[in-house]
């Protein structure tokens, strides 16, 4: 908290009487809004390849976006130079947005505080180096000491503080400090000539605490299990079949059926097939989906969103009844529609867009193992590399890293690695069961979206979905 | 400020606070952006930016940092942070920078003034005039996600304390559009784009609005197909996430830790004699042509697999000492990365044959217009990926095909390429020409 309100005092990355002459002069031309967005953050790096710290990182990088927006039209520029004449030029540029008439407003602006959902113990960047080599180095060892067919190990480690001031026209000052920390273990297992790789990791927007909560040698014997499972794998089935996937990271199963169609982008051009559809049932009953932007240190969880705007909660799809949309603050103007803090943006180069922050789906009451044992032929997901969407279609993929068969209610053989497609409307209404073991995902999900990287957490329960198009060879 | 004599200073710096060795990278580029839809804009976006990587070697322990603040104080503190950060490394002997000093860096054509001349209002007509034809191609185009033009001026400098210093700049242009069909309540998107190093090369904004309206119209009224194995016909459009695959496989590093499936391999057969792969950085204006690569080191064309032969693996500095090999020249690297082994202009040549003539050999197949999803597995080979596209029945394209995947293994479809066409399009720097996989399995109902 501390950190976050000396960010607005005087002395900070830009003073606030700079922050006013930099949003008047934005509007110089007319437009109804401009935003100023300051920031400055510094990562680091490690890697661990082959029991050797290969590199140790460091990274620094600040800027500032300037934007303006007059009607449905953007002006947007930005510079890594804070110097004074080189952002009144960068306003004047993203200004040229707004043809209107000169017009001369003095616009000022009011700190506001922020909520704080991150609270960090330990500052990543105050810890020394070392210190995180030597939990790499552990990392290491424990997936080495998993079993002797582990002959690959790859350890990465980073972590990023960045500070961010938001400014506006409507006279909003805010800022926020956002930590970062993330671990990912890289597994490859040999067997008899048969080589088969595993990873995991874990984080958020948490300090070095995070590791007395989650150890590096858990991590890391996740990751060797994954790829010692894998040695014994069959092809994946080819085909549609009943599908239970595994809580957790198999939320990236909605994230992508569902979650994209919601962000009112797509809702104001038409292109999402949720369109228009509020008040619809869309989903089965059994579906209750969440954008929470509140939970306590989520890879995914924002104080304020990049446009300033306070995280929150929404209900987005009540018991498959659709509820709303994810919006930022163009969309929610030209939409008509609440504004929810999904705002989100890469860095200071890229303007803000609709996002998800912690997308998941709520709890149900089936016990997972009963889910399991009411599929006579299909497949377990366990594991999974990520997914993709056409939102206009619907067509939405997300492939496996680790599965099994399921035969006679009982899960079998581990299979190989198989992408899964299905359409996201006709997959919400086959989604028959949802167990009662909700969890989020251990804090690793980057979500891209027209050029830009987001952090993002996904979440869910056990699910079984009724059918899907299996991509194996079997 | 003169960024030749900035480079040359931060590494005196580093060398003074203790490196043995250092690299500097600096990245300058002015970027101008204009997205419209539905005839007007949407966002206009112009920035110039820049940033520096440092890495340097300190007793063969690596350490690397980066800025987007050239502040000289900044700067110093950034050098001292690298070099205790590479005191906190391993130590690899087969660290450092490559044992090559200065040469003389090819002109490749990158660089077109123009782009700097052209006015905004012209970039904006072409992005409305792009949208505007994808509207008139066909009554059922009645939305759009968009059209955008872009163009981006850069330059980067090498430099290195073995005396390496080049520098070259290029420019980059884009023209894309993104239209949506309907029919029956039903939607599709689809896009296409256009990508140069020189502005008039651009295919005209018609053409672009043209090409992306008629793959959005095709996709109407797909549905699934039944599991079934059959030929597969990829695409101009979709074979290089193919051809992207094999490139991370053919990386020295990954080959010798065992992390590809392309191990073991040398000299072998590793696809049919119709398949011959090349890297090709020196290709005059070519979009990832670069006259030296990450480590300062002089690009050259490679053949990588010929007829089918697997003729060599690539390999940056370090993995080349480490496996008794040398250097490809084939690193690339932003300011804020490490450089990595990576594509140029990557293709798979071509052959003098019709792509309607492959499509025409197919019985009953799937041809592929769009991949989707994460399915590809470097380790094992396992490639499974969504799919749509477009039913070959009788070597007639039939109707359109949606919500499937196809399947395979990367080495059996790299054996089992029987035709390559001619219509290679260099629009990125993986590109494919049109082929024909024997048999993949294609899982739907």
């Amino acid at each position: 908290m501390e950190k976050i309100s000396s960010l607005l005092r005087e002395e900070a990355l830009l003073p606030k009487d700079d922050i006013e002459k930099l949003l008047s002069t934005a509007l110089s031309m007319g437009g109804d809004f401009a935003e100023v967005y300051i920031q400055r953050s510094q990562s680091t790096s490690i890697s661990l390849e082959e029991r050797k710290v290969r590199s140790a990182e460091a990274r620094i990088a600040q800027g500032v976006g300037i934007r303006v927006i007059s009607g449905e039209k953007t002006g947007y520029a930005y510079s890594d130079n804070l110097e004074m004449e080189v952002l009144l030029d960068v306003a004047r540029v993203a200004a040229r947005i707004a043809e209107g008439p000169h017009e001369k407003r003095h616009i000022s602006v009011t700190a506001q505080l922020a909520p704080d959902y991150y609270k960090v113990a330990v500052d990543p960047a105050e810890s020394p180096v070392r210190e995180k080599t030597g939990l790499l180095k552990r990392a290491n060892k424990a997936a080495y000491s998993y079993d002797p067919r582990i002959k690959q190990v790859d350890v990465h480690y980073a972590d990023d503080e960045r500070d961010v001031i938001i400014a506006n026209s409507d006279g909003l000052w805010v800022a926020d400090h956002q930590t970062m920390l993330r671990i990912m273990v890289r597994c490859l297992a040999t067997h008899k000539g048969v080589s088969r790789s595993g990873s995991y990791g874990g984080g958020g927007r948490i300090g070095m605490e995070y590791f007395s909560r989650v150890s590096p040698e858990e991590i890391a014997r996740e990751a060797a299990r994954v790829a010692v499972v894998q040695l014994d794998s069959v092809p994946a089935p080819a085909g549609m079949m009943p599908v239970v996937i595994k809580g957790g990271w198999g939320g990236v199963l909605l994230h992508e059926a569902v979650g994209h169609g919601l962000e009112a982008d797509f809702i104001r051009k038409g292109s999402s097939i949720f369109t228009g559809r509020v008040g619809e049932k869309v989903a089965s009953e059994l579906c209750t989906l969440v954008d929470d932007a509140t939970i306590p240190n989520a890879r995914g969880t924002a104080n304020i969103d990049d446009e300033g705007t306070p995280g929150m909660r929404k209900l987005l799809i009540d018991k498959g009844v659709l509820k709303g949309f994810m919006t930022d603050r163009l969309n929610s103007r030209l939409l008509n529609i609440p504004l929810t803090g999904n705002g989100r943006r890469q860095s200071y180069r890229d303007y803000p867009i609709p996002r998800m922050t912690c997308f998941f789906l709520e709890k149900g009451e089936s016990e997972p193992d009963e889910i399991v044992r009411s599929v006579n032929r299909g497949i377990y997901a366990a594991n999974f590399s990520g997914g993709q969407v056409d939102i206009t279609n619907g067509n939405f993929t997300f492939s496996i890293t680790e599965g099994y068969l399921i035969e006679n209610g009982r899960i079998g053989q581990p299979i190989r690695g198989a992408t899964l497609i299905g359409n996201g409307p006709d997959i919400l209404t086959k989604i028959v069961m949802v167990g009662n073991d909700l969890a989020l995902d251990p804090g690793i999900g980057t979500c891209g979206k027209d050029g830009q990287s987001v952090p993002t957490t996904v979440g869910m329960p056990t699910v079984k979905v009724s059918e899907m198009t299996v991509g194996g060879t079997g | 400020m003169d960024y030749l004599e900035f480079a040359q200073d931060v590494i005196g710096l580093a060398m003074k606070a203790g490196a043995h060795e250092a690299e500097v990278y600096i990245q300058t580029g002015t970027e101008f952006n204009v997205q419209v839809r539905m005839g007007d804009i949407e966002s206009l976006t112009q920035a110039s930016s820049k940033g520096l990587g440092l890495r340097v070697f300190v007793d063969k322990r690596m350490g690397f940092s980066s800025t987007t603040d050239f502040n000289i104080e900044v700067v110093r503190d950034m050098v001292k942070t690298t070099v205790q950060l590479a005191k906190s490394a391993s130590r690899d002997r087969f660290n450092g920078l490559p044992e090559v000093g200065p040469g003389v860096a090819a002109h490749l054509d990158l660089y077109d003034p123009m782009v700097y001349e052209i006015p905004a209002e012209r970039k904006i007509d072409m992005a409305k005039e792009a949208e505007r034809a994808a509207f008139e191609y066909d009554s059922r185009v009645k939305n759009s996600e968009g059209a955008s033009v872009g163009t981006y001026e850069g330059m980067r400098i090498i430099a290195n304390s073995n005396g390496v210093l080049y520098a070259n700049s290029g420019t980059d242009c884009g023209i894309s559009c993104a239209p949506l069909a309907e029919q029956n309540g039903e939607k599709q998107v689809s896009y296409y784009w256009s990508s140069k190093r020189f502005f008039s090369e651009l295919d005209s904004p018609t053409e672009v609005g043209i090409q992306a309206a008629m793959r959005a119209v095709r996709k109407l009224g797909a549905r699934k197909v039944q599991t079934q194995k059959v030929p597969v016909v990829f695409s101009w459009f979709v074979g290089p996430v193919l051809l992207g695959a094999v490139f991370t496989a053919l990386n020295g590093d990954n080959v010798h830790r065992g992390l590809s499936f392309l191990k073991k391999k040398l000299g072998k057969r590793v696809a049919s004699p119709v398949v011959t792969l090349i890297d090709d950085p020196l290709m005059p204006r070519g979009l990832g042509s670069m006259p030296f690569d990450g480590e300062g080191i002089l690009c050259t064309t490679k053949t990588i697999i010929q007829d089918g032969i697997l003729n060599l693996y690539l390999y940056d500095t370090r993995s080349a000492r480490k496996y008794g090999s040398t250097p490809s020249g084939n690193t690339r690297r932003g300011f804020s990365s490490l450089p990595s082994v990576s594509p140029t202009n990557f293709y798979l040549k071509p052959s003098d044959l019709d792509p309607a003539d492959v499509i025409r050999g197919v019985k009953n197949g799937f041809y592929v217009t769009e991949t989707m999803g994460q399915g590809i597995n470097v380790v094992t080979g396992d490639f499974s990926l969504g799919a749509a596209g477009i039913w070959i029945d009788d070597g007639e394209l039939s109707y359109p095909v949606q919500e499937v995947t196809i399947a395979g293994n990367m080495l059996d479809m790299l054996k089992n390429i029987e035709q390559v066409a001619n219509d290679v399009h260099f629009i990125s720097t993986v590109v494919s020409p049109t082929f024909k996989i024997a048999e993949m399995t294609v899982s739907g109902t």
